[in-house]
């Protein structure tokens, strides 16, 4: 009869191990904070890479990132963070038991989540006409870009600053398309997790009781948007400032 | 510990920070400031949004004392992969 005290409030969702909802919703972000840690280490190795290269070719990192579209960056970072909070009002929809709302702060997330991979797509293409993929990723596009002349202002065109050389462009697209693409296979699952989780809305399934897998999904969604409000000054402004100069 | 709910209004005070240090990174990006001024600039405002994120989108503020110690940790490893790289890297010079 003990055990049937100890779980006077049962609810569906509780699992044996918990002892009830409120440990089994501690345990649950805090497997979510371990998560994000190491994904933190993971990124951060890259962040090192990044600095490193960007210390010993300062030149050829501002030439490489004034080709990038500065506008399709600075409206991506404003889709992700306006995501980031859809997200946190989707979290607080579920806490107060908002079934309605929860189900269209998701749709919101998903959609804008959705959009910043689309406006992404649309600059990697333009980074593939250009031929500024590196290496040979891609077969019968290798990385083979066109070096403005003085004066020549074609958008298509390197536009070279100081001592840069083309490879060390290229070292730059490398950890360009590592850190982008990386971030965008996590918004990729980002998304498809949210729709698991819009789906078991639906059925009703989150209330303010039991709430704890749209709350750990917000914290890796906001994890992302992290990464990004990194990549953003880092890749796209570095260097803006000497286009004039 | 029981759960803690963060108000409408932090919420969306929060959310316009993060739009005007968005649009200050861009304008200070533009701006030609002396010696490694821009970057400094860039990741001062870059650390700001992410500490906002954190504490109040990531409910760290309101978190108990555990999270607080993994995501210390976390930054303290980070701190050494920066630190003991280029230790080494601006050091090789002096042989």
């Amino acid at each position: 009869m003990a055990a049937a005290v100890e779980h006077e409030v049962s609810h569906p969702a509780l699992q044996h191990h918990f002892d009830n909802l409120e440990q089994q919703r501690e345990a649950g972000t805090l497997g979510m904070w371990v998560f994000l840690v190491t994904e933190i280490m993971f990124f951060g190795g890259m962040f090192l890479a990044y600095t490193l290269y960007r210390s010993k070719f300062p030149d050829a990192f501002a030439s490489a990132s004034n080709h990038l579209s500065l506008p399709l960056g600075a409206v991506n970072t404003v889709v992700l963070i306006v995501s980031s909070l859809t997200m946190a009002l989707a979290v607080y929809s579920a806490q107060v038991g908002k079934r309605r709302n929860l189900i269209l702060f998701l749709v919101l997330t998903i959609v804008l989540g959705s959009a910043f991979l689309g406006i992404k797509a649309v600059e990697y293409k333009d980074k593939y006409v250009d031929h500024l993929v590196p290496g040979k990723l891609l077969p019968g596009n290798a990385f083979s870009p066109v070096v403005a002349a003085h004066g020549d202002t074609d958008p298509h065109k390197l536009h070279m600053i100081g001592s840069a050389t083309v490879k060390q462009v290229e070292m730059f697209y490398w950890i360009y398309f590592a850190m982008t693409g990386m971030h965008a296979i996590h918004m990729i699952i980002g998304v498809g997790l949210l729709l698991v989780l819009l789906y078991f809305s639906w059925r009703g399934r989150y209330g303010p009781e039991y709430h704890n897998p749209v709350e750990i999904l917000g914290l890796y969604w906001h994890f992302v948007d992290i990464i990004w409000i990194f990549l953003f000054p880092l890749l796209y402004l570095l260097g803006r400032h000497l286009m004039h100069a | 510990m029981s759960e803690h709910i963060v108000s409408l209004k932090v919420y969306f005070t929060i959310f316009l920070s993060l739009m005007v240090g968005t649009a200050l990174t861009v304008w200070a990006g533009l701006q030609d400031f002396p010696g490694p001024l821009n970057v400094i600039v860039a990741l001062t405002i870059a650390v700001i949004k992410a500490t906002l994120v954190v504490l109040y989108f990531m409910h760290v503020r309101y978190s108990s004392r555990l999270i607080w110690v993994v995501f210390a940790a976390a930054l303290f490893w980070l701190g050494i992969l920066f630190a003991l790289t280029f230790g080494d890297y601006w050091t090789r010079g002096w042989l």
